[in-house]
C-alpha cells in the first residue's frame, strides 16, 4: 500500500525524522485555516495525489498567505494528475531551500536484500539521475538484520559525498528513516527531496512510503491509512468479502484458484478475445477452499460488473476436490437465483473431475457450460461476450 | 537421484498439528513420504495418529512423534527436510530454528510472510550456508514415487524425466497434468513472493546436473527479474532442453496479482520481457500452458 505524502509526513514525524508542518485540507476553506493555524505565513500547497510529477502538472503552488492558499486550494482540488483526480491538498510551512538531496530505502528483489539509495543531486527525476548519471547515486546494500545503524549511516552518506556542514544531520535522518520501514514495515521509504535550508537545516520536504500489506497483523493502525474513497466499487466489495480481486477493462469475467492460473487464465482469454474483440474483465483468485460461499460471492461481484457479458471459471483441483468447487457452483447459482443473469463457461480439471463434471451435467443450469479444456473454455467465453 | 529430494528423504513437518499441516501430513504420508516427526514445544513428547489411504488403497494408520524442537527431531530421527505450516507472524523464528539447527532442507509453505522477515531469515540462511529454503508461499517440492514435502497433489502424475521448476502452485499442477503421461523427475514450487529462497536458477542448475531429467520446463509470472536472470543462466550453462510459460501479459501495472511478489513496476517485471529473455536464450516460450507442453514434447530428446 502507497501512502499519500502527508500520511509519510506525519509517519515521518513520529518516528522523529525532521519534516515541516503540514495539514491537510479537502475544501478551499479547508485550506484558507490550514494556512492560517500555520501562522499566516508563505505556505505551500501540494496536490495530494500517489504518482510522481505533480510540480510540472501544476499540482504544487507556493502561497505568500491564507488568501492565496484558498485560490491555489480551489485551482488544485479536482485537477487531474496523469488519471489520478485531486481529492486533497497538503498546506505544508514554506521553506527557503539552500540545496536538494535524494534518500531511499528499498526492498532490492534481485539480490534478495535491502538497498539504500543516496544522492546530493536530489529533487530531480531519480530514475532519470541513475540513468543520466549512475555515478551521483551511491548504492549501499544493506543487511535487513542490522539495517542503518550509525555506521551504515555514516557509509552512505560518504558515498553519497555529503558535506561535513550537513553529515551529522543527514547521518541522523537516515538512522529515524530506517526506524521508519524497520517498525512501520515499509517495502520503500523515499524521500526526494531531502533539503539543506538556508537556516542550515536537513529536512524530508517530500516522502514516498509504501508498506508492506503481508506485516498488517502487526500494525493495526495501518489500516486507517487506506485511502477507501479511491478504490474502484466492485474492488471495495470484493476486499470486504476477503477476495482477492482485482478490476480490469474487460467483458469477460474470470474466476479461478490459484494467482498463477488466474493470471494465466486472463491471457488465454484475450488471446482467445482477440478475434471477438472482448478482453478479460478482472482477476479473482478464490483460492483452495472453493466453498459454495467464496463461489456466490465471486460471482455476486462479477455479476456486478455492468461491463460483464460472460463469466469463465476456471478450475485445477489440487488440494480442492472438483466436486466440492461444482457444488460450490450449483449452490452459489441457487443463492443468487435469479440475479445471476450472464452464461457461465466453466472448466474443471484434476482431483475428482468426474465427479464434478457429473454434478454440473446433472444440475443442467441453463447458464452453464462446460468445457473440458482451459484454451477451449476460453474461446467459448470469448464467444458468448461478444454474441450478447 | 531426482533433485532436492529423493526415497531416503526424511521428512519433518513445523506446525504439525495445526489444521493445514495435520491436513498435509495426512497426504504426504499416503504419498509414501517418510515423515518422521512433528515440532512443538507445547506438544513435546506426545505423538499424533494419522489414518490415510495408500496408492494401492490400503488403508493405514501412522503415529508420528511430536518433538519440542529441530534440533530434537533431527537428532532423534534423522530428518534432512523440514516443511513448514507455521503461521507467518511465527515463521522467521521457526525457519531461524531450523537453519540453526543445520537441517539440510527447509520448505516454507507458509503464504503472507512480512518480506523484512523473509529478508532477515534468507540472509540469515545464506550466511550459514548449511540450509537450502525454498519458500515461502510455495507449495513446496515433489519428486513423484519417491517423497512428497509440501501440497503438491501426488496424484496427478507419477514418475518420469521431466523437471518442473515454477513461481505458481497451480500452475505446477497445471503442468503436471497437461504431462501426465510423461511423469516428473521433480517438481519444484519456489513461490511467488518478492524474496525467496530456492530460485529458477538453483533448479536448472541442480536439474542439469541429474542424470535421471532429461527436460525441464520453466514457470515464470510477472513481477522481479528472475526469469531475465535465470535465460541468462540457461544460455551460459544449460545444455538440456528448457521450455518457459510466463504468466501475466495482461496484468496492469501497479497492482498486486495475487502472489505478493507478481506485480509490475514501470516498466519492469513484465510478462514480455521475461518471454523475450527467454527467447532470447533459446528457450521457446508457450502461450498458454498447453502450448508449453506441445513444446516439451517436441524438444524431448527421443
Amino acid at each position: 500500500m502507497d501512502l499519500f505524502e502527508y500520511q509519510a509526513r506525519d509517519v515521518f514525524e513520529r518516528h522523529g525524522v525532521p519534516v515541516l508542518r503540514g495539514v491537510v485540507a479537502t475544501t478551499p476553506q479547508e485550506a484558507r485555516d490550514a494556512a492560517e493555524q500555520l501562522g499566516g505565513g508563505v505556505v505551500v500547497v501540494k496536490a495530494q495525489v500517489k504518482t510522481g510529477g505533480r510540480g510540472k502538472a501544476g499540482g504544487v503552488k507556493v502561497a505568500k498567505g491564507p488568501e492565496e492558499a484558498q485560490a491555489h486550494a480551489e485551482a488544485i482540488l479536482g485537477m487531474d494528475i496523469k488519471g489520478h483526480v485531486v481529492h486533497r491538498v497538503m498546506v505544508a510551512e514554506g521553506a527557503a531551500i539552500a540545496e536538494e538531496y535524494y534518500f531511499s530505502i528499498l526492498l532490492d528483489r534481485s539480490e534478495r536484500r535491502l538497498l539504500a539509495m543516496a544522492s546530493v543531486e536530489g529533487g530531480v527525476e531519480i530514475e532519470q539521475l541513475a540513468v543520466e548519471r549512475p555515478e551521483a547515486l551511491a548504492r549501499v546494500p544493506v543487511d535487513a538484520r542490522t539495517g542503518v545503524d550509525r555506521a551504515k549511516a555514516e557509509e552512505i552518506a560518504d558515498a553519497a559525498g555529503f558535506g561535513a556542514d550537513v553529515r551529522e544531520q543527514v547521518v541522523e535522518a537516515f538512522q529515524k528513516l530506517w526506524d521508519v520501514y524497520r517498525e512501520e514495515d515499509a517495502t520503500l521509504v523515499e524521500v526526494n527531496p531531502l533539503v539543506r535550508t538556508e537556516g542550515g537545516d536537513v529536512i524530508a520536504l517530500d516522502g514516498k512510503v509504501t508498506l508492506d500489506e503481508n506485516a498488517s497483523f502487526r500494525h493495526e493502525d495501518h489500516a486507517e491509512l487506506e485511502d477507501a474513497a479511491a478504490a474502484d466499487p466492485l474492488e471495495a466489495k470484493a476486499a470486504a468479502k476477503g477476495l482477492n480481486y482485482v478490476k480490469l477493462d474487460g467483458e469477460v469475467g474470470i474466476i479461478g484458484n490459484g494467482a498463477g492460473l488466474v493470471m494465466s487464465t486472463l491471457d488465454v482469454v484475450a488471446y482467445a478475445g482477440e478475434a471477438h474483440g472482448v478482453k478479460p474483465a478482472n482477476f479473482l483468485d478464490i483460492g483452495g477452499g472453493a466453498s459454495a460461499q467464496v463461489m456466490a460471492d465471486g460471482l455476486d461481484v462479477i455479476l456486478g460488473d455492468e461491463q460483464v457479458r460472460s463469466v469463465f471459471v476456471n478450475v485445477f483441483g489440487g488440494i480442492t476436490a472438483c466436486d466440492a468447487v461444482a457444488n460450490g457452483i450449483v449452490s452459489a447459482l441457487e443463492i443468487l437465483g435469479d440475479s445471476a443473469t450472464k452464461p457461465l463457461v466453466v472448466r474443471l480439471d484434476g482431483n475428482n473431475v468426474v465427479e464434478g463434471r457429473r454434478i454440473l451435467d446433472e444440475a443442467a443450469h441453463p447458464l452453464v457450460t462446460l468445457v473440458d479444456t482451459m484454451d477451449g473454455a476460453a474461446a467459448k467465453a470469448a464467444e458468448l461476450a461478444a454474441a450478447k | 537421484m531426482a533433485i532436492f529430494l529423493d526415497d531416503s528423504s526424511k521428512v519433518l513437518v513445523q506446525g504439525m498439528t495445526g489444521s493445514e499441516g495435520t491436513k498435509h501430513t495426512t497426504r504426504m504420508l499416503a504419498s509414501g513420504t517418510q515423515v518422521v516427526g512433528g515440532v512443538n514445544p507445547r506438544k513435546a513428547g506426545t505423538s499424533q495418529d494419522f489414518t490415510f489411504t495408500t496408492a494401492d488403497g490400503e488403508e493405514r494408520t501412522a503415529s508420528v512423534p511430536v518433538f519440542g524442537s529441530v534440533a530434537e527431531a533431527m537428532e532423534q530421527t534423522g530428518a534432512n527436510t523440514s516443511v513448514l505450516f507455521v503461521p507467518p507472524a511465527f515463521t522467521r523464528a521457526a525457519v531461524v530454528e531450523a537453519v540453526d539447527a543445520g537441517i539440510p532442507l527447509a520448505i516454507v509453505i507458509t503464504e503472507g510472510v512480512p518480506v523484512k522477515d523473509t529478508a532477515e531469515f534468507y540472509a540469515y540462511a545464506a550466511e550459514k550456508g548449511t540450509t537450502r529454503l525454498v519458500g515461502p508461499n510455495c507449495p513446496g517440492v515433489i519428486s513423484p514415487g519417491k517423497a512428497n514435502a509440501g501440497i503438491i497433489p501426488a496424484d496427478i502424475t507419477g514418475p518420469g524425466r521431466i523437471g518442473l521448476v515454477s513461481k505458481s502452485g497451480t500452475l505446477t499442477y497445471q503442468m503436471m497434468y497437461e504431462l501426465r503421461d510423461l511423469g516428473f523427475s521433480t517438481a519444484v514450487g519456489i513461490g511467488g513472493d518478492p524474496v525467496i529462497g530456492t530460485t529458477h536458477i538453483d533448479a536448472l542448475a541442480a536439474f542439469e546436473a541429474d542424470p535421471e531429467t532429461d527436460a525441464v520446463v520453466m514457470i515464470g509470472e510477472i513481477g522481479g527479474d528472475a526469469e531475465e536472470r535465470a535465460a541468462a543462466y540457461i544460455r551460459d550453462h544449460v545444455t538440456k532442453p528448457v521450455v518457459g510459460y510466463v504468466a501475466g501479459f495482461t496484468a496492469p501495472e501497479g497492482k498486486t496479482m495475487g502472489h505478493a511478489g507478481a506485480i509490475v513496476s514501470g516498466s519492469a517485471g513484465t510478462a514480455q520481457a521475461k518471454k523475450e529473455a527467454l527467447e532470447a536464450a533459446g528457450v521457446k516460450v508457450g502461450k498458454t500452458p498447453s502450448e508449453t507442453a506441445r513444446l516439451l514434447r517436441e524438444v524431448l530428446p527421443a
